[in-house]
């Protein structure tokens, strides 16, 4: 929310590109790209000196022809993995891509499980059939209801 | 001499604490009333002493006394009395005596208004009360004392962070910690369940006026900040996915989650186990939160200092707390009774559903949130986990869940019928794919994600509504009829209709902003004309200003529509002399509930960067939240969650007038 860079203006109007389709992959791919200086900002939000030359970085790149793939690739050579805010999917992020899609299917199975088991388990106690007691108990509530409804 | 009382003060709260933790559990474990009463008097008179703590902290900042340390580094004699004020808890000592003194509160209330509850549960609850903020207590004693003198007092304070001297300084950290600090009372009476072996669904009924109230407050404060940051950082963002803001969503989602779960526990006595483990997760996230904020293991405005004593202390409570409650449910959870079968497809199914993606939500934000923090002391590696990790993650939870939404009031306890609640969604349905259509061919060729995810939003909301008329009988009857019905439903039947459609509102913000947001980036000289979504804004001229501790540079943009003239906007940038920083403070010209918004950038050679957006429906972001808070105080005000605790059914009957 409230982040180490001082006062952020991003990207300033010098630094925009006549193209507006390579402009807006240069936007784009700013978004994803972190200022290495700053607390969890990306590029396109930082005013640090440091995220305007890799803003133009990125735009020099682009106006030379690379790739989207390819700008990405030069700047993990360069700065190493840190400066992409999307972690790529490799064997030490394993875990963090996994865990979400596991949370829900792992939570989803054991609530299957455990739902067959508790049925079979309770089928004595089907929930759609009462017991005796249980319908007597009824009768009396629904007896002492009934007054009320008219009314 | 004040600060020294103020010191005194909070070193008897920390007695009175200890005296809560300790004699109230001895009474219970001896069934002796006097000792257990004990705990009422001693949180209450722990109030009283945390409150004169902190109101002797707010008098030294008032009164600029800067023999005081936290006074000094915080303050400035020139610095506006609300800023004054706000500036007591806009640092690191004082804002950790705000919180202790909101767990002083809630604790106050727990005493004050308990009556009702069984004597030994308020004992054990207070008690746990009592652990929690001993530890805290200690912490400020011993790391953190805003009370230190210097030894030779400055004549001027160094300032406060300009970015916090700001109206939502008031509002946002005191809201937030109504919040978290509130769920600490679920988690006192889920460690209280606990201990004595015992729950039911009068416990349920108890926690959960408590957990809505944490819920309403945080739900505001998250929203507050939120705003906050989009009108004061300057480039018109309003969700970082920063850690710190991570820490205060995961234990909105867990409380969400405990809410829903809560509702089933009191109405069909069933979750029990899963309800007390949210309770304690919930506060746990809580204080994770106030560690990764507080430690300064994330350097950010928030982490006001970076002091390893105080992360460890921190950290050392966290595990205490945590672990603690966790053995304690491990050992004692079994001893829990299970009850209340159900179908899969029913209202506690729904609700159990709402749970697995709402938990599952709260599992990768912390897994996105400590990640980083984890590789890189465990190999070394450093990598980042920023905004596209979350939106791709979180959103694909989040559809889902929103689906559901309309279909879980529809259902019938135990046994729900799917194809029912269906058509009695139809029209909800058809609203929403009206909705499709309209937006699709109204930006044709633009996204084609974004048309559906207001149909779903505007399901959510339809949705809503249909449980409304539904339940009412609109259509069936009558209108007049209708009408009377409507009003005499409970006001929890209302809460969650306006809760449920807040969601549905934030959402159509949130993809509006995303999507149809149009910015322009440029220089301009005085008289130049900037042209944004159909408005001109026209650079008048550009004056400097003298504040009160600040120098200010004004750009002055008349704004006009199809020529006609609608207003003057004044966006300024201000620095900060004391504190050499610069603060932007953006101007908003708000329609409907879209918005213009100018920041200002830097000057150069009489040409100033100017930043303008046109955010369409951006303000429905924040009313969402506003009218999930709404339906939450609805919900609140439920005579039935008044009563307390289940009243025999006679007694109950009679209190009913006779027609």
């Amino acid at each position: 929310m409230m982040i180490g860079c001082p006062a952020a203006h991003a990207v300033q109007p010098d630094e925009v590109m006549a193209d507006r389709a390579k402009e807006a992959r240069a936007r784009d791919l700013s978004r994803e790209l972190r200022c290495m200086v700053c607390q969890n900002q990306s590029i396109d939000d930082s005013d640090a000196p440091l995220a305007r030359d890799l803003r133009l970085l990125v735009r020099e790149r682009i106006a030379g022809g690379d790739s989207d793939s390819q700008v990405i690739d030069f700047l993990v050579a360069r700065y190493g993995e840190f400066v992409l805010l999307k972690p790529r999917f490799t064997l030490h992020t394993l875990l963090l891509w996994l865990l979400p899609p596991l949370a829900l299917i792992g939570g989803g199975l054991t609530l299957w499980f455990y739902s067959r088991r508790r049925s079979k388990a309770g089928s004595a106690t089907d929930p759609s059939h009462l017991t005796e007691e249980e319908e007597a108990r009824l009768e009396r509530l629904l007896a002492a209801e009934t007054p009320d409804k008219q009314t | 001499m004040i600060a020294e009382a103020g010191h005194y003060a909070l070193v008897l709260a920390l007695g009175l604490a200890l005296i809560q933790s300790t004699v109230p559990l001895l009474g219970a474990r001896w069934g002796d009333h006097a000792l257990m009463n004990v705990a009422r008097s001693s949180a209450l008179a722990q109030l009283l002493f945390v409150a004169a703590s902190f109101a002797l902290l707010t008098m030294l900042h008032v009164m600029s006394d800067f023999s005081v340390v936290n006074v000094f580094e915080n303050s400035h004699s020139m610095k506006p009395l609300l800023y004054k004020i706000t500036g007591v808890w806009g640092n690191h000592e004082g804002s950790m005596l705000l919180w202790v003194f909101i767990l002083a509160l809630f604790g106050g209330l727990v005493a004050a208004f308990g009556n009702n509850l069984p004597l030994s549960l308020r004992a054990h609850v207070l008690a746990v009360q009592g652990w929690i903020a001993s530890a805290f207590y200690l912490f400020i004693l011993l790391t953190s004392n805003p009370f230190l003198r210097i030894a030779s007092p400055p004549i001027e304070g160094r300032d406060l962070n300009p970015v916090l001297q700001d109206i939502g300084l008031a509002v946002h950290p005191p809201m937030l910690y109504l919040g978290y600090v509130g769920f600490s009372i679920s988690f006192s009476f889920a460690v209280a369940a606990l201990i004595e072996g015992r729950i039911d669904a009068a416990w349920a009924r108890w926690v959960r006026p408590w957990t809505l109230m944490a819920w309403i407050f945080l739900t505001l404060g998250i929203a507050m900040g939120s705003y906050w940051a989009y009108y004061e950082l300057g480039w018109g963002g309003w969700w970082f996915w920063d850690p710190v803001e991570n820490a205060s969503l995961m234990p909105w989602l867990a409380g969400t989650a405990l809410l829903h779960s809560a509702v089933v526990m009191e109405k069909r006595n069933a979750l029990k186990v899963w309800t007390i483990l949210l309770s304690i997760l919930t506060f746990s996230l809580s204080l994770l939160g106030t560690f990764l904020v507080r430690s300064g293991v994330l350097t950010s405005v928030h982490a006001f200092a970076n002091d390893p004593a105080r992360g460890v202390f921190i950290l050392l409570i966290l595990c205490l707390f945590i672990g603690g409650s966790l053995s304690l449910y491990a050992w004692r959870a079994s001893a829990l009774k299970q009850g209340g079968l159900f179908a899969p497809i029913s209202r506690e199914g729904a609700l159990v559903l709402n749970n697995l993606f709402l938990v599952s939500a709260c599992a990768t934000v912390f897994i996105g949130t400590l990640y980083p923090l984890a590789l890189e002391v465990l190999t070394g590696d450093k990598i980042s986990v920023g905004a596209p990790f979350f939106n791709l993650t979180f959103g694909p939870l989040f559809v889902p869940l929103m689906f559901a939404m309309p279909f879980g009031p529809l259902l019938a306890w135990k046994r729900g019928d799917l194809l029912g609640a269906a058509q009695r969604l139809t029209a909800a349905g058809i609203v929403a794919l009206v909705a499709i259509a309209v937006v699709w061919a109204w930006t044709y060729g633009g996204s084609t994600f974004a048309p559906l995810a207001i149909g779903l939003a505007v399901f959510v909301i339809a949705g809503a509504l249909c449980d409304l008329a539904e339940r009412a009988g609109l259509f069936r009857t009558a209108l007049p009829v209708a009408l009377r019905r409507a009003r005499g439903l409970p006001r929890a039947t209302w809460g969650t209709a306006f809760a449920h459609a807040g969601v549905g509102v934030a959402l159509i913000g949130i993809v509006c902003e995303t999507t149809w947001n149009t910015e322009y980036i440029g220089s301009m000289m005085p008289s130049d004309v900037a042209k944004v979504a159909g408005y001109q804004l026209r650079l008048d001229d550009v004056t400097q200003r003298q504040g009160p501790n600040f120098r200010e540079m004004i750009a002055q943009f008349t704004v006009s529509l199809d020529g006609e003239k609608l207003r003057v906007m004044t966006p300024s940038k201000r620095s900060f002399t004391t504190r050499e920083a610069s603060t932007t403070e953006a101007a908003l010209l708000t329609r409907g509930a879209s918005q213009l918004y100018v920041s200002l950038g830097e000057t150069s050679a009489g040409a100033i960067a100017v930043r303008i957006y046109h955010k369409p429906l951006v303000l429905l972001i924040w009313w969402g939240p506003v009218l999930m808070a709404f339906g939450g105080l609805l919900s609140l005000s439920d005579r039935r969650l008044r009563v307390g605790a289940p009243k025999p059914a006679k007694a109950a009957r009679a209190l009913q007038p006779a027609e």
